[in-house]
């Protein structure tokens, strides 16, 4: 293009994208376009411009905000981004450091380098995983195969043509039309039914982990089976991981969702990942009327005051709570963890979940096949 | 004209002088943003807490353009005929029982007539497109079914809509399209490549007094940064809904009505429910003691 920017600016940009890329934004190519005739459109010497520039072009949601302004303050630090040279990826942690409920009032929140030390204190641990093993292979399909009954449903606004209810007016006249204005047999319609929402709420933490890959498997297969399901993971913070799962191949998925998930096999903070949750993402919409599934140990290390609190909020919220526990299924437990004892009141269902009998029963309840909340 | 053209808007510092003139007053990344969305011809996608004004831009820009405002309200099951256009079915059988009593050999005619452009009705998006220069709301993105998504995304793109009884309409000038989302869903990815994003954030103290007095002159200094700084402190509290702008200027209202001049204890407690709408919401507030929002 004739009015661009120069080809040192594109080559900074391209750098600068493999940095944000790598923070976990999706910045691909067409996106970074974006931000070159953006930039043309404004003065390329300024940061605040390039700044703006980039953000509504490379960004695409709250989270990416964020990360695109450490990535930003790490690429173009204090310079002037015209005089860059192009450089090597910088390296920016994936995630906020400091869970956003702990960033209220702190003022290390806007300061990169006082965020870096802050995370040092938090054990993350990524993953590797291989690929599924031929028995895991099969737990997946049976697992596919229990969700297959019906989901519990609500009913939609939407009408849908039905042989009793009221006068489908708008179809009436429109067959009348098709017979040159004759009176035809009247139509009529009804509301019709939606599947209401599963969200999936894992606990990835360290006593969870012989659990969590079995767990997942599961999120996997309600993914496949349930468009629209929801899922993320708790531990020292809280993951979406709903769009790492929609590969359809289980081995990308899962694959995707352990490069995603930063604090695997760490500690729990059940309460503030729940409230997060709740913040962020339930109250808005996604835990409204739905079916959610809560699998955990209820080992809280912190306020469980906070999880209770948490959890007859999320019960106002949703159409019935489940909750997971494999140790439930071992003989003579009593849900003694504090957590799970401040949890259990907020709780439609209680279900274990250390074996594959266990997850009939969980799938029972998801179906709509178990009992109904009262 | 690809694109809606504003005279005088060379850069962002422009708008935002003339989004101030209508009473919008925008920060730097707002007024790039929706520069940006100007020169590009890009739809502007707004997403932010409820209340801090996402439509309000829209309304400003189009009173910038001198433009219509043409918004279309998204809810679950808004289908083509509630979006795009409809035919007036009853109008079209009166047509055609006229032509009946009347009598009428060409029969062709009369269905030509039937399809005329009369009978149809526009819905939103098709004023928008017939409407020149127009903006166009879509409010609340993430309300609507995903399905209407991908329809949305084929008329942002081109800007022609074909009614196969009347043929193709196109826009002469695109309409400037700000499409605003609450996240009750997380709203599909190639939708937002289309456009260009922007997270509108609580205003800072100076900015929230400016707009308080800007919608109501009669508030005092004193009231307005009474009230900006009480609604800051609500928003470090831990709420389930934290007040947004539009909050804070139903709070200023309320105690205007009841002739306050600042912002007192007794005033705090009697107006609360302009400002916080959840019981949890006040009862946490009243038991931390109201004199913390009152310095």
């Amino acid at each position: 293009m004739s009015t661009g920017p120069g080809d040192g600016i594109v080559s900074t940009l391209v750098g600068f994208a493999r940095t944000l890329r790598a923070a976990g934004v999706d910045a691909g190519p067409d996106r970074l376009q974006a931000m070159v005739c953006a930039l043309a459109e404004l003065d390329a010497g300024s940061r605040s411009d390039t700044y703006w520039a980039g953000r509504t072009t490379l960004c695409a949601g709250p989270d990416d905000v964020e990360r695109y302004d450490r990535a930003f303050e790490a690429w173009f630090g204090g310079e002037e981004p015209a005089r860059l040279r192009p450089r090597t990826v910088v390296r920016v942690p994936r995630e906020a450091a400091v869970p956003a409920t702990a960033q209220q009032g702190d003022d290390a929140a806007g300061d990169p380098s006082k965020a870096a030390t802050a995370s040092e204190q938090e054990i993350l641990r990524h993953r590797d995983v291989a690929r599924l093993t031929e028995p895991e292979r099969a737990e997946l399909r049976r697992m596919l195969a229990l969700l297959q009954g019906p989901a519990p449903t609500r009913v939609s606004r939407r009408l849908r043509p039905a042989a009793r209810g009221p006068l489908d007016q708008r179809r009436t006249v429109r067959a009348m039309l098709e017979r040159g204005g004759e009176p035809a047999r009247l139509r009529r319609h009804r509301r019709s039914d939606r599947p209401r929402r599963l969200v999936l709420l894992v606990d990835v933490s360290g006593s969870m982990a012989p659990y969590a890959d079995t767990l997942l498997r599961f999120a996997h297969a309600a993914t496949t089976r349930r468009p629209g399901t929801e899922v993320f993971t708790l531990g020292t913070r809280l993951t979406r991981v709903t769009r790492e799962l929609a590969d359809r191949t289980p081995d990308g998925a899962l694959a995707a969702v352990s490069a995603s998930v930063a604090d695997w096999s760490g500690g729990t903070r059940l309460g503030a990942d729940l409230k997060e949750f709740l913040d962020r993402y339930g109250q808005r919409g996604t835990a409204r009327g739905a079916v959610v599934v809560v699998a955990s140990d209820g080992w809280e290390r912190g306020d469980t005051g906070l999880l209770g609190e948490q959890m007859a909020r999320l019960h106002r919220l949703a159409w019935r709570v489940v909750w997971v526990n494999p140790h439930k299924g071992r003989a003579g437990y009593e849900p003694l963890t504090a957590g799970m004892a401040a949890a259990l009141p907020h709780v439609d269902d209680f279900v274990s979940g250390h074996s594959f009998a266990a997850y009939e029963e969980l799938s029972a309840a998801l179906t709509g096949s178990g009992r109904h909340r009262a | 004209m690809d694109r809606l053209e504003i005279a005088g808007i060379e850069a962002p510092g422009d708008l935002s002088a003339r989004l101030d003139a209508v009473g919008y007053l925008a920060d730097e990344g707002v007024a790039t943003a929706a520069f940006l969305a100007l020169r590009m011809g890009r739809p502007l996608f707004l997403e932010g807490e409820a209340g801090v004004g996402k439509t309000s831009l829209a309304r400003a820009l189009a009173e910038v353009a001198d433009a219509p405002l043409i918004r279309l309200q998204c809810y679950e099951g808004l289908d083509v005929t509630q979006a795009l256009y409809d035919w007036d079915f009853p109008r079209q059988l009166l047509h055609l029982r006229a032509a009946e009593a009347v009598g009428v050999d060409d029969v062709e005619a009369v269905e030509r007539d039937l399809y005329d452009r009369r009978f149809l009705i526009a819905r939103p998006l098709l004023q928008a497109i017939e409407t020149s220069p127009s903006v166009l709301l879509v409010d609340e993105i993430d309300r609507a079914d995903d399905e209407f998504e991908a329809f949305l995304l084929e008329v942002l793109s081109e800007f022609t809509i074909t009614v196969p009884e009347l043929g193709t309409v196109k826009a002469r000038t695109p309409p400037l399209v700000v499409l605003t989302s609450n996240r009750t869903r997380e709203v599909h990815d190639a939708l937002k490549r289309r456009c260009l994003y922007h997270w509108l954030d609580h205003p800072g103290f100076d900015r929230e007094v400016a707009i308080i007095r800007r919608r109501h002159p009669e508030a005092s200094e004193r009231l307005a940064s009474d009230v900006a700084r009480a609604a800051a402190a609500l928003r470090t509290q831990d709420l389930l809904k934290p007040p947004g702008v539009a909050e804070s200027l139903d709070w200023t209202e309320a105690l205007l009505a009841l002739g306050a001049r600042e912002l007192d204890p007794d005033h705090a407690a009697r107006t609360l429910g302009a400002v916080l709408k959840y019981r949890e919401d006040q009862e946490r507030v009243r038991a931390a003691g109201l004199e913390v929002l009152v310095r």
